[in-house]
């Protein structure tokens, strides 16, 4: 009898769940007033687009060559800031290092404060205090690069055998040492592998943040749709498809060494 | 030496983990604790270095209280006392040599051993440590690559190169087969006998006990129930430190 009413009870929750769910998309679609016919209104235009894309103008490869090591340079420093700062935060946000909850809360509502902030939109803060240019792409990509890395380093901090700081409060370290040796040794490939990760996702978010201003290749994608100049845009679309793929390519073969 | 005065531990649940212990523990000797497990022998050696801290009463250590010791000084106190764990606690992507030199850190500045800088001859007090425990050859594997039974005499050369006065062993071969329990045990009584240092381990193996140990402490409810010679440790003091007569699987025989 109870076995049977529990049966019932826990098809009635999917059916709920179900329709919630069905609700939600629905409600969803209406609000944007997406409709497949609009879709498919839009393919011939899709289609004519993709026709005057090529060819790709190929001449322009040389010319946004420098855009494209800029939008490079921006994730390489932006990265190492973002992972520099996320270091003391990491610390200082886990509980098996700092004992304290008033010392660990803090920190921890600060990261996951700007970690809910889209690098997007970080650059559009930027490029007014900074201005437009590189500078404030690389700040916001900082920013965004020490949420994710604090985060993801905090975490696997917290995971670790619990063992080897045991071994170095036994010792007589004083609490630096104790962080060096007992915690260093056993996150630090994590950390370097969620820093590459990290890289990866920012030469991607380099790529569009020339949108807003704040430098790279995407203000030369930007500037070419304006302009109509197809041809062009499909050269920066190939050029960035091909330097994502490689770094991703490199910076896995890295992670798969670490692991 | 070290000395017990009428420690008492409760935990925050209410437990008592010891309960009035007073006992003192001259230099040089080889001290076995048994007892059932949650008898308190994990708290009583665990309280020496204040892994644990006990709630009254006073540890004394070559005459200096741990139990009053704060900041530096309390760091000196641990740094003369070396520990083996149950599960070795070393840090497993690390070489076996640095494993052995982070029993120096207690020795240098932050700065110093924060950059690895560790003079010449902390290095050679590093390898001949592990040359006491027969791993010299393994100075430059990662620790991961040894057996439990290699790792747990690494954890021995570590406490070794803290140039510790005292070695205390919690369980120290719980995790390991038979032959390795004899390497490591082995070791554990020659070092105390070459070097002098006053060796505490915890045991529950009853034939293991009687063949190393040169005083056996019986533990039971938080209490010292035995304090004597290993001669005297009959078959019935142990059963009365148990409560009940010793089951077959508290003899290491038992295990081959």
């Amino acid at each position: 009898m109870d076995a049977l009413k529990k049966r019932r009870l826990s098809l009635m929750k999917r059916l709920v769940t179900l329709i919630f769910i069905i609700v939600i998309l629905w409600a969803s679609s209406l609000g944007t007033e997406v409709s497949i016919s609009s879709l498919m209104d839009g393919l011939p235009g899709m289609g004519s687009l993709f026709l005057e894309m090529l060819p790709p103008d190929w001449s322009y490869f040389s010319y946004v060559t420098e855009p494209m090591l800029e939008t490079i340079r921006m994730a390489v420093i932006g990265t190492t800031y973002g992972a520099i700062v996320a270091i003391p935060f990491a610390l200082l946000s886990s509980r098996n290092v700092v004992k304290w909850p008033v010392i660990y809360f803090p920190f921890r509502f600060v990261m996951n404060l700007i970690r809910t902030i889209p690098e997007l939109l970080l650059a559009a803060l930027f490029v007014p205090v900074l201005g437009i240019g590189d500078n404030a792409g690389i700040m916001a990509l900082s920013v965004f690069s020490f949420g994710v890395i604090a985060k993801l380093a905090y975490e696997s901090i917290e995971a670790i055998d619990n063992g080897p700081l045991e071994a170095m409060t036994a010792v007589g370290a004083n609490k630096i040492q104790w962080i060096f040796y007992g915690v260093v040794p056993q996150v630090i490939a994590s950390f370097v592998s969620y820093t590459l990760y990290c890289f990866e996702i920012n030469v991607r978010a380099a790529a569009i943040l020339g949108y807003v201003g704040a430098g790279g290749i995407g203000l030369y994608l930007n500037n070419t749709l304006k302009l109509f100049q197809y041809q062009r845009v499909s050269t920066i679309i190939i050029y960035t498809l091909i330097v994502v793929v490689i770094i991703d390519m490199i910076s896995n073969k890295c992670r798969e060494k670490l692991i | 030496m070290i000395e017990f005065k009428d420690v008492l531990k409760i935990y925050p649940n209410g437990t008592k983990g010891l309960n009035n212990v007073n006992i003192k523990i001259n230099k040089g000797e080889f001290v076995v604790i048994v007892g059932l497990s949650g008898a308190g022998k994990s708290t009583m050696l665990r309280s020496i270095n204040r892994l644990h801290e006990i709630t009254s009463g006073e540890i004394i250590i070559d005459g200096k209280s741990i139990t009053k010791a704060r900041g530096k000084a309390l760091l000196r106190c641990r740094r003369d006392i070396g520990m083996i764990f149950q599960n070795f606690n070393l840090v497993k992507r690390s070489t076996v040599l640095r494993n052995v030199l982070s029993g120096r850190v207690g020795y240098h500045s932050t700065i110093r051993t924060l950059l690895g800088l560790f003079p010449k001859e902390d290095i050679n007090i590093a390898l001949n440590a592990l040359k006491r425990v027969n791993l010299e050859e393994k100075a430059y594997s990662r620790a991961d690559e040894l057996s439990g039974g290699q790792q747990q005499r690494v954890s021995i050369a570590r406490a070794l190169a803290q140039e510790a006065k005292f070695i205390l062993a919690d369980e120290p071969v719980a995790s390991l087969d038979p032959l390795t329990t004899k390497q490591v045990m082995d070791d554990l009584k020659r070092i105390n006998k070459d070097l002098g240092i006053t060796t505490i381990v915890n045991l529950h193996f009853v034939d293991l006990a009687r063949q190393y140990a040169t005083r056996i402490v019986g533990v039971r409810a938080g209490e010292i129930v035995f304090d004597g010679p290993v001669e005297e440790a009959t078959d019935d003091v142990f059963s009365s430190i148990y409560g009940r007569p010793v089951k077959q699987d508290e003899m290491l025989g038992a295990k081959v």
